[in-house]
């Protein structure tokens, strides 16, 4: 089955993004959605640890290790930047101020539960900023492959690991698919033109509603 | 009113046995490692602090700050939201083998927790963690239609913390996102410690730009040209460091 590389999910999730929107992007994957802002509109990235609208990432040897992301990865600041404290930057997380965040999934509910923070009790349990980001974004969408390394679901009916958020989820990208959740139902809205809906249930762990039209998910090699 | 001290010992020298202490910094950002050392100088010189309860977002890096600091044995209990690092080991190691305690808070929640305990607030409800594993035996409320857990204030004996610049009263700017727990912690202790990089006189820090005003500041001392935790591990530093 044909599929999107990360880096093309990441752009398809970018072209979402309003111009002037505030937006956090997970750690790790998501992090990529700011290589494909759309020329001509403007995002600004929040990193939870307390900067606002930071640029990318220094040439290495430049570093500054007070100027990190939430991944702490260095960044760079530039015209516009601001700088806060903890409670601050989590008053705009839950206080519904962020336009967008995209986040990573190991398991995403039609309920709009996600599972990202927790594979199960073994080793050492760590959660950072996972289960208040879900919280006050007035869209809270999630980028992931459509199933696992070993071929499972990553859609499901009910979420089989550790939940990050209950019902929290609107908009799922997946390596074959857009997937809006809808009154506690996966509503498929774009797929790549070479698979059949059948193909994509196939693969999926609860229905997916076809309302209206499909559109083609038609992404550059990027 | 003059709140500097004249060195690191004398400025971490209150702190006691099974005290808690909140350590500013996220990763490396803001963390007040001087202190941290001068803390594991007075345990390895007297076997005291120990048992201590510690507050972090993190749980260290390599074999430095915070990392060293447990791997010396004087933490009892981690408060943190993310025990992971670059090099995790220390922490992970004395995790798995039950030799400390680790309480895990939601990044926002724990911030919120020393916000609200700096500001005699003992409780407030959030969404984060609401129908999670970490709600578990938490009280829930809805307003407006949405459940909210409870969640209780965090207060400590000493907050170590790392500022930018400091004058005599305790007023304090930071660098950047060293910010982060920093001015929360100095609120939610009753002695904030200070680690500045330089301390000026009265009068040279413009009001308009303090981030931290000194009432809530009790000891402050010069640390000229701090470690950084990211260059110490890129070094392979670990602690006591080699000259």
């Amino acid at each position: 089955m044909q599929k999107l590389s990360n880096n093309q999910i990441a752009w398809r999730a970018a072209q979402d993004i309003a111009d002037g929107a505030y937006v956090n992007l997970g750690i790790g994957f998501p992090e990529k959605v700011a290589q494909f802002q759309p020329p001509g509109r403007e995002a600004i990235f929040h990193t939870e640890n307390g900067i606002l609208n930071f640029g990318e990432a220094p040439p290495a040897g430049q570093e500054d290790w007070d100027v990190i992301n939430a991944g702490k990865k260095a960044v760079t600041i530039k015209p516009g930047t601001a700088f806060f404290h903890h409670a601050d930057s989590f008053a705009m997380v839950r206080g519904g101020h962020l336009d967008v965040a995209i986040l990573g999934a190991y398991e995403v509910a039609e309920t709009g539960d996600l599972a990202n923070w927790s594979t199960g009790p073994k080793g050492v349990p760590a959660v950072g900023g996972a289960m208040d980001l879900v919280h006050g974004a007035k869209r809270v969408a999630v980028i992931t492959d459509h199933v696992t390394k070993d071929g499972k679901p990553k859609l499901l009916k009910r979420c089989t690991l550790p939940l990050t958020g209950v019902g929290c989820v609107t908009r799922v990208y997946t390596s074959l698919a857009v997937i809006d959740i809808e009154g506690g139902r996966f509503v498929l809205r774009e797929k790549l033109p070479s698979i059949s809906v059948e193909d994509l249930q196939s693969v999926t762990g609860a229905e997916l509603l076809v309302p209206g039209p499909v559109a083609d998910l038609i992404v550059p090699e990027v | 009113m003059d709140k500097t001290v004249a060195d690191l010992a004398t400025a971490v020298a209150g702190i006691e046995d099974g005290m808690t202490v909140m350590i500013g910094g996220f990763g490396g950002a803001g963390a007040p490692i001087e202190l941290i050392h001068a803390l594991i100088d007075r345990f390895r010189a007297t076997g005291h602090p120990k048992g201590l309860i510690v507050v972090n977002n993190n749980a260290g890096n390599g074999h430095i700050g915070l990392a060293a600091l447990i791997e010396a044995g004087m933490v009892a209990k981690l408060i943190c939201s993310f025990p992971r690092s670059a090099d995790p080991v220390v922490f992970t190691e004395m995790y798995l083998a039950g030799k400390i305690d680790l309480e895990l808070v939601p990044q926002g929640t724990l911030a919120e927790r020393i916000r609200a305990g700096g500001a005699g607030i003992p409780a407030f409800y959030t969404p984060t963690s609401y129908g999670t594993d970490l709600a578990k035996g938490k009280h829930v409320e809805e307003f407006d239609g949405r459940p909210y857990v409870r969640e209780r204030w965090l207060k400590a004996d000493y907050a170590l913390v790392k500022a930018e610049s400091a004058d005599p009263y305790g007023n304090l700017t930071y660098r950047a996102a060293a910010r982060n727990f920093n001015p929360l912690m100095c609120m939610a202790a009753r002695v904030a410690v200070v680690q500045a990089s330089r301390i000026v006189a009265a009068g040279d820090l413009d009001p308009e730009g303090i981030v931290t005003p000194g009432i809530f500041v009790q000891k402050v001392v010069q640390v000229a040209n701090p470690h950084q935790e990211e260059d110490l591990n890129r070094a392979h530093a670990t602690y006591p460091l080699e000259a």
